[in-house]
């Protein structure tokens, strides 16, 4: 056993870190809020540069055949440092297609994997709750069987990977029960409240994407343009309900490999909520260090401190949980990781909120930025309620 | 990164859970805090140290198997999987020996370990008075110069299963001239069937009587049962309580097991709907802290030391336990404050035993530094937030 993140792992979140903090991501996040994503693109091309976009796509498909544990550093990263655009979209589209190829259908994986591991199309993906609702499949990927599956187990990444542990579902065949565990469902991203889910999913920033691919019932398909955007409740997450184009594949196969899609969506989420809660801790940290009342920081306040002190317990409990969950890739891990990092975030952003006082429920700060993800991003891609039936294996 | 355990320590766990299965009695024994409960634990701790199973992580030349941080985690796994009793000697083990190891000599170690290991002498802690909790360093017991060692004055209170231990340990004040509160403090052990030693049990809230509070009037201790310099008891006390909160009082097992038992509740209470996110939050909590607990094994395996993060590991295992049994009560229904006694039975917890362990655990956000204090310690030292009054 050795639970912890490998040098070069480290070293890899360090230097997209060092990446996010030259760029100016706040006015990324403003002005792609405002319909003009030009900021937060080039922000995406120099992301790709650094190979997040690679990770999750197979090196058959000119992608770096990462494992999991290197998607959520990523994805932490981008969380935290608030990063615009269908991140963990594209890493879930990458997943689905390199399932497909594994179940036999590897036309679209190698007409769009390329693209999308390069960062040249940004991509965003639909799955409507009514699609996915098995809860026999098998927890797909896990068994290396695949020669074109590059995130499948022990496919090594010589720039990332360090051990043969590091980051990928070790294989259980056969192991029954738990491993075979339900696979998750219904969780396209939410929009925004009072707005009915139709037949077809919302996708995030369908709008910006040059690539959106849309699950409908077993069909998988390239939508035709993205119809009407609504803004969420952060203005950030903005989403349209994409309209079917040309088909891509259709049948079980389909079915099997968006519910595979479905678990990266839940571990990048969980990774990304991580990241939302760790940056709304640093800055209300910082603020409580300099806001003086009574003479004093609020910081020495012991009601002050004790509600950072268990925002800090929520978010250092839920960060094993994500990389646990990166390992084994169970259902039943990943929806605990999408709990205890969503709830753990949410958590950090009314403690963010209340502490800031009523500067915090300015748009002008940019803890604003931060503040608006937690709720969302802990309802997207699995709802606490659905995580919680999953961890208890009921369906 | 990996989470997976050797052959070597699947070997190991096969090893305990055999044994275990030969030996964890199959009707549960007595409360350990009773008087013949006590002495039923303590013939438990006898039989696992027969066969080394007492102490495994100590050297073997004590009694242990020198089993790393790994194995340590695989045998309190199989250890409250299989039910086994509840470990009388846990304050010795968790509190007293790893301070002999980071500031005890060679002699002091080799005189004590071995009969804490096999449960003939059964240590209880004494550090609270009655004017020092939390402010710990405001204790007022003395101990006097006398030739050949010193002499105790004082009280001592809250004193877990002091009513039925043989020996204690516990800080008293040997420089009233300091000139600070924490300094001129020293830790030492004493026998409390001492002349000049009082032990009066203090019942406490779950009606069990092992509580105790000690007076303590020119109670003579050698010099040999000083640990580490005069004076230096604060010091090595603090380096005891990040032992205590860390990885070693509360080991992951006892919380998967006991959250697989709320689990088969759930299920054989009918599934209520309303109550299962909190089951599933049961689930989830144990799940994060055996990988907490996993990552800082790994964190110690690769050379660091336990600190303030032990405070984190503290407030989320006292909290987790009472959500825990406040699940299990509300499965149970109205019904369980009448349910009989507890323990384990046929494979399985009688309701009892969720009575007996709420009332437990709602004394974990106390003892061990009340999570008011140690609170503080996460936001002033991984935090970096200013000290303040408390």
């Amino acid at each position: 056993m050795r639970f912890r993140l490998t040098d070069e792992q480290r070293d890899f979140g360090r230097s997209l870190d060092a990446l996010l903090t030259a760029a100016d991501t706040p006015a990324a996040i403003r002005s792609w809020g405002a319909g003009d994503p030009g900021r937060g693109l080039a922000l995406w091309a120099r992301l790709a540069e650094a190979g997040v976009f690679a990770l999750a796509v197979p090196q058959a498909y000119e992608g770096a055949g990462a494992g999991s544990v290197e998607v959520a550093v990523a994805l932490t990263e981008l969380g935290r440092h608030g990063v615009p655009g269908p991140a963990v979209e594209t890493v879930a589209a990458s997943a689905l297609l390199t399932e497909l190829a594994r179940r036999g259908e590897a036309d679209p994986a190698e007409r769009l994997l390329p693209g999308i591991a390069s960062g040249e199309t940004v991509t965003t993906l639909a799955i409507p709750a009514s699609t996915a609702t098995s809860t026999s499949t098998p927890s797909p990927g896990a068994g290396g069987t695949s020669g074109t599956s590059g995130t499948t187990p022990g496919t090594p990444s010589a720039r990332l990977r360090a051990g043969a542990a590091s980051g990928t579902p070790p294989p259980r065949p056969g192991a029954g029960g738990t491993s075979a565990s339900p696979a998750p469902r219904g969780f396209g991203p939410r929009p925004g409240r009072g707005e009915a889910v139709d037949s077809t999913a919302y996708a995030l920033d369908a709008d910006v994407a040059g690539l959106t691919l849309v699950v409908a019932g077993d069909e998988l398909r390239i939508a035709r343009g993205h119809g009407p955007v609504r803004v969420s409740a952060d203005p950030a997450r903005r989403f349209a309900r994409p309209g079917g184009g040309e088909l891509l594949a259709a049948g079980p196969a389909v079915v099997a490999a968006a519910e595979h899609a479905a678990r990266w969506a839940m571990l990048a989420t969980a990774a990304q909520s991580l990241g939302v809660g760790l940056t709304l801790l640093d800055r209300t940290v910082a603020y409580a260090k300099q806001r003086t009342q009574f003479g004093t920081a609020i910081g020495s306040f012991q009601a002050v401190k004790h509600r950072l002190a268990d925002t800090l317990i929520g978010l250092e409990f839920a960060r094993p949980l994500l990389f646990g969950a990166a390992l084994t890739f169970e259902s039943t891990d990943l929806a605990a990781a999408k709990v205890g990092a969503g709830e753990a975030a949410y958590a950090a952003a009314r403690t963010a909120l209340q502490i800031h006082g009523a500067v915090g429920y300015t748009e002008e700060l940019d803890l604003s930025l931060w503040l608006r993800k937690a709720r969302p991003l802990r309802d997207a891609w699995g709802t606490p309620s659905r995580c919680r039936a999953l961890v208890l294996g009921a369906s | 990164m990996d989470l997976t355990h050797t052959a070597q320590e699947e070997d190991f766990r096969a090893e305990a859970r055999a044994w275990l299965r030969a030996h964890v009695p199959a009707e549960p024994l007595p409360s350990l805090e009773t008087e013949e409960g006590f002495a039923a634990h303590r013939a438990w701790e006898a039989e696992l140290a027969a066969d080394r199973w007492s102490v495994v992580s100590w050297p073997e030349r004590y009694g242990g198997r020198g089993a790393d941080v790994f194995r340590w985690l695989v045998f309190e796994e199989e250890y409250y999987a299989a039910g086994a009793p509840g470990r009388v000697s846990q304050n010795g083990i968790n509190l007293l020996a790893p301070t002999l190891f980071d500031h005890a000599a060679e002699e002091q170690r080799a005189r004590v370990l071995p009969s804490m290991a096999t449960g003939e002498v059964v240590w209880a802690q004494a550090w609270s008075e009655p004017e020092a909790g939390s402010d710990l360093a405001a204790l007022s017991s003395r101990a006097v110069r006398t030739p050949g060692g010193w002499l105790l004055y004082g009280q001592k209170t809250w004193s877990s299963r002091a009513a039925f231990a043989d020996r204690a340990f516990g800080i008293f004040r040997t420089d009233p001239a300091a000139d600070r509160p924490h300094r001129g403090l020293t830790y030492l052990m004493f026998d409390l069937r001492a002349p000049g030693v009082t032990v009066r049990p203090v019942g406490r809230l779950d009606g069990k009587p092992a509580f105790a509070e000690l007076f303590l009037d020119e109670v003579f201790v050698p010099d040999e049962d000083v640990i580490g310099a005069p004076g230096q008891g604060w010091r090595i006390a603090m380096s005891t309580t990040g032992n205590e909160r860390g990885l070693t009082l509360r080991s992951p097992g006892r919380f998967l097991a006991a959250a697989e038992r709320l689990v088969r509740l759930w299920r054989a209470t009918g599934e209520d709907r309303g109550l299962r996110d909190r089951v599933a939050d049961a689930v989830i909590g144990a799940r994060a802290y055996q990988l907490f607990t996993a990552a800082g094994a790994s964190r110690f395996a690769a050379g660091a030391t336990i600190g303030a993060e032990s405070s984190l590991n503290k407030v989320f295992w006292s909290e987790y336990d009472i959500a825990l049994h406040e699940t299990a009560l509300d499965l149970l229904g109205g019904e369980w404050a009448e349910s009989g006694a507890g323990g384990w039975s046929d494979g399985e917890w009688a309701d009892g035993a969720w009575a007996e362990g709420f009332l437990f655990s709602l004394a974990g956000p106390i003892y061990a530094g009340t999570n008011e204090i140690q609170r503080d310690i996460i936001a002033e030292r991984l935090l970096g937030l200013p000290k303040g009054r408390r």
